[in-house]
């Protein structure tokens, strides 16, 4: 897949004033998205169901920060929640500051005025996540007529110029398609093109290659990598696949129902893993090293579980080989890892003095 | 396109043609001679014999038919005999009226049906939704012709707002006319509304539960553009086919409405023939009310896929 | 709405129909718009069947010195007409002829349509012919068939049941072949089909006993509608004849003295009113129940 060689908008266009709500530009060392004790719940037929808890994390900008965990683990949910885009029956608590602007309680007019202009998404499926009855052009041209106030016509030709820069072939033409005349590969291109429209300072991509073919996956990777570059973004990128983690992560965090249970710089964090559910889904990763046939393809027994109520415990310590009783009754928090240079929430880590893991 | 469009006529086509011969069967299903019942029931000799060289009668079957169809094609349905007027004329004068009458209370019902639907359907456990959804269930559940003589009673006849029977043709009169067909019209429009009303609340429901809905917030875009343009457009595909598919029920309705108010259209013309055994008139009647269903049809047809480009676009996708 | 054309139900998604059968009655029981429903139903049930007993007069007979008693007369509950018959006595026989016609549709159109309709979803080479016989009957609206049946045989109860029940026919062909559609790609269905069972066996023990629930629930649409239909018909005078009580002859009659005395056409109405009423919030009630996924909405 060609990576695309337009006149991409290069480098942070600043929002003026007035434009959009109140963006007020703070110190560059700042980070540009952050997020402090992010929690979720939502009112069920059966009662509170918990999904994200307590979550904290920053999003710098041209950094792309994946969040990995099993499905269930509420990093969907927490990465929608940025944006209040949840439904009604959902509770936010915490805060979510962007760029020092609080949008947790914000009103829903200035979340509106952020969505697809400061925050922008890209979903999982691209089958279903575009209108069928619309045409691409004019959904991608929706974008700019709301954030930029571009009319009809101008909307349109910056839409073919989208579309050409996430690598759409004959845009010209594409604009006029339905979204059920492309192929999944090319609709998540469109989604792309509908997401990076105003310039966005956070990226969020839910699972974009899940639902695509491996072949087509390479492609959208690059094009996600090559915003993050061109726009300066910060990409949040949401999946379970680590294959994809290693090729284009700066940061990762691994999420365990609904608690960040390590967080660092990838290649560290890959290489001296210190939780044990991380160790466990590296373990699950197929590599180059075990695809002889050696090692088998490592499973971590049992399930996420699903909690009412976050107890005051380690959540994986049913799961977990080293868990003790102490694990069972107080809950670890994010800390330095012994011997490493990133944070993790366990009680007995892994890959250090063996004396602490008990027998 | 093309091809499901050709496709679409062809069928229509097929069908216009098995229900003439559907008439035309019903015709000679008639009791005793159809040359007697088509002259009238008076015994005039040469006004049978007329009949009989007109149709055929004497002929083969098929010749017969053959005669009958050529007939209809270039208008000629026969004369009354009651009246002596040529049938096409009657229909002719009768026609406005219920079409006039057909187009405002599906105007009416699509307007009250589709605004309740999608208030039902965005206003979860609100006041609204219990309203609209006891709008829908007695709508569903009130006979119209009921409402019309409850209308009569205390509309025309307590309070003497609009007049209980009467019409004036559209071009003599625009406002009389209007005052004369607004009680029909809302009568006729209420049981189609509520229809109308429970697609488009059930199709809002499932259209807001979709990723492009997700999609279209997360874009940023105000909440009534999303529920009434992209919600709402996807939903109308819906609803567009139940309204074609109650078009039958429009056409039985303003029999009914027509007879309660006095109006001089299709459906009293129909009535009034049984009741006279106007064989001519039942024939012409039954006739071009199937035509135009079908036509109707088609055309619904034709605007479903104007709506919706996974068909216009692909053919016979979808 | 005065047709018998009636909405078409999407089919609920229902597997295993038996094991989730009584699991349905209980949810259908735990809605109290449903029970009321079924309730008024099983009154309006009995009232008609044992007319002859609860009636304090008969259906015709004619008092000439009570005509046009207001409701609450002495000796007439709900009034009288203008032969001073009671009108109390003329609705619980009307029911009666309603509730008949309403059945006896219903069934004559399941009786033609469930067998059509298994063939055309499940033998595609046929599908197009009954789609078009389907389109046929669809051309002419039931008002319009009625009529023609009128003219060719005469105005009667058994010929306005004969049409409501022809106009009937394409909704249930429609709903049983969606349905049959449906079920013959499932796997069950595909594996009889592949061990060699008969076509004629798949129908009748595969996909006929699932289709049940949904044709009953398009039943209790349908029935209601045909009351509605029988009504109308009546009501033209082109159902059942005068001096027959029906709820559609009684609105007829009483249009000529709608001002002297608004009770005659107010409580034959309000009496359709009511057992349509509760058709409908059972078959409402009943569809939640065999389909949760809706009934969350």
């Amino acid at each position: 897949m060609s990576t695309p060689s337009t006149n991409a908008p290069t480098g942070r266009r600043r929002p003026n004033a007035g434009d959009g709500p109140e963006l007020v530009p703070t110190h560059s060392d700042e980070p540009l998205l952050q997020v402090r004790d992010l929690t979720v719940g939502f009112r069920t037929e059966d009662g509170r169901v918990s999904a994200v808890d307590q979550v904290s994390f920053d999003a710098r900008a041209g950094e792309l920060l994946a969040v990995v965990g099993e499905s269930g683990c509420g990093k969907s949910v927490a990465a929608t929640a940025l944006s209040g885009l949840l439904p009604h029956n959902a509770t936010v608590t915490g805060s979510v500051r962007l760029d020092g602007v609080e949008l947790v309680g914000a009103s829903p007019d200035q979340l509106r005025a952020v969505r697809g202009k400061e925050i922008a998404y890209i979903f999982q499926e691209p089958m279903t996540s575009l209108n069928p009855v619309f045409t691409v052009g004019r959904q991608v041209a929706e974008v700019l007529r709301v954030h930029e106030g571009m009319n009809r016509r101008d909307a349109m030709s910056r839409a073919v110029e989208l579309l050409e820069l996430v690598g759409i072939p004959t845009p010209r033409e594409r604009i006029k398609h339905y979204p059920h005349q492309l192929s999944g590969g090319l609709r998540q291109r469109v989604m792309i093109a509908m997401a990076v429209a105003c310039n966005p300072r956070v990226l969020v991509a839910d699972e974009p290659t899940t639902a695509l073919d491996v072949t087509v996956q390479a492609g959208i990777l690059d094009v996600l990598r090559d915003m993050r570059d061109r726009l300066g973004a910060a990409v949040v990128l949401i999946t379970h696949d680590l294959g994809v983690v290693a090729d284009v992560a700066d940061r990762v965090m691994v999420m365990y129902a609904g608690r960040v249970v390590e967080r660092g710089e990838v290649h560290e964090l890959f290489e001296r893993p210190r939780h044990h559910y991380t160790v466990g889904l590296l373990g699950a990763v197929p590599s180059a090293r075990t695809a002889d046939g050696q090692q088998r393809l490592r499973e971590i027994p049992g399930l996420v579980p699903t909690l009412a109520e976050q107890p005051d415990a380690c959540t994986f310590a049913d799961r977990c080989p080293a868990a003790s009783d102490k694990c069972r009754s107080s809950q670890p928090r994010l800390d330095v890892a012994p011997a490493s240079r990133h944070e993790v929430a366990c009680w007995h880590p892994a890959g250090t003095d063996r004396a602490e893991v008990p027998a | 396109m093309g091809r499901y469009l050709l496709r679409r006529v062809a069928q229509s086509m097929v069908t216009l043609v098995l229900a003439t011969m559907v008439v035309f069967a019903g015709v000679r299903a008639l009791p005793g001679d159809p040359a007697r019942a088509l002259a009238g029931e008076e015994n005039d000799p040469a006004r049978i014999a007329a009949v009989r060289a007109k149709y055929g009668l004497d002929d083969a079957v098929w010749l017969q038919y053959w005669h009958y169809l050529t007939n209809s094609l270039t208008g000629d349905f026969g004369t009354s005999v009651r009246t002596n007027i040529p049938v096409a004329e009657m229909l002719k004068s009768a026609l406005p009226v219920t079409i006039e009458l057909s187009l405002l209370s599906l105007s009416v019902a699509a307007l009250i049906g589709v605004l309740t639907g999608v208030l039902a359907a965005v206003r979860r456990g609100h006041p609204a939704e219990w309203l609209s959804n006891a709008f829908a269930l007695l709508g569903l559940s009130v006979p119209n012709f009921w409402l019309g003589l409850m209308a009569i009673l205390y509309l025309s006849v307590a309070l003497a707002i609009f007049p209980a029977s009467g019409h004036v043709p559209f071009f003599e009169d625009p406002v009389a006319n209007l005052h004369h067909m607004v009680l029909p019209a809302l009568v006729l429009g209420t049981g189609l509304a509520a229809v109308i009303m429970r697609q488009t609340r059930s199709s809002m429901l499932d259209a807001l539960g979709t990723d492009y809905i997700r999609t279209a917030r997360a874009k940023g875009l105000a909440e009534r553009t999303v529920i009434g343009v992209h919600a709402l457009r996807n939903s109308l595909i819906v609803v567009v086919t139940i309204v074609g598919l109650q078009l039958g029920a429009l056409i039985s309705g303003a029999v009914v409405t027509e007879r309660i108010f006095g109006l001089p259209g299709f459906g009293k013309l129909t009535v009034d023939s049984v009741f006279q055994r106007d064989y001519p008139v039942i024939q012409g009647v039954v006739l071009v009310t199937a035509s135009a269903y079908i036509l109707i049809n088609l055309l619904v047809d034709l605007l479903y896929s104007l709506i919706d480009p996974r068909i216009r676009v692909q053919g016979e996708a979808a | 709405m005065a047709t018998v054309e009636a909405p078409l139900v999407d089919p609920p998604r229902v597997a295993g129909a038996r094991l989730r059968r009584g699991r349905a009655v209980r949810r259908l029981l735990r809605s109290p718009l449903a029970v009321t429903g079924l309730v008024v139903l099983c009154v309006a049930v009995l009232a008609a069947l044992l007319a002859p007993l609860l009636a304090p007069y008969g259906p015709s007979d004619a008092h000439f010195d009570a005509r046009f008693d207001p409701p609450g007369s002495p000796g007439y509950v709900l009034g009288t007409d203008s032969l001073g018959r009671d009108i109390f006595s003329r609705i619980l026989f009307g029911l009666r002829a309603s509730l008949l016609v309403g059945v006896l549709s219903v069934l004559l159109a399941l009786v033609v349509g469930v067998p059509l309709g298994l063939i055309a979803g499940y033998f595609s080479k046929l599908d197009g012919v009954i789609s078009r016989l389907t389109d046929l009957v669809l051309a002419f609206p039931f008002l319009i068939l009625a009529v023609g049946l009128a003219a060719i045989r005469g105005a009667s109860l058994s010929n306005a049941a004969l049409a409501i029940g022809i106009a009937q026919v394409p909704g249930i062909i429609r709903v049983t072949r969606s349905e049959t559609l449906r079920l013959k790609s499932l796997d069950y269905v595909a594996a009889a089909v592949a061990e060699g069972a008969s076509d004629l066996w798949v129908l009748a023990r595969h996909i006929f006993p699932n289709a049940t629930s949904v044709l009953i629930v398009q039943a209790t649409v349908a029935i209601p509608a045909a009351i509605l239909g029988e009504a109308v018909l009546s009501f033209l005078g082109l159902g059942i004849q005068p001096p027959s009580p029906s709820l559609g002859t009684m609105l007829s009659e009483a249009q000529q003295a709608i001002s002297r005395a608004p009770w005659t056409a107010v409580i034959p109405g309000l009496a359709i009113m009511v057992v349509t009423l509760a058709f409908n919030l059972f078959g409402d009630g009943l569809r939640d129940a065999l389909d949760p996924r809706a009934s969350r909405r």
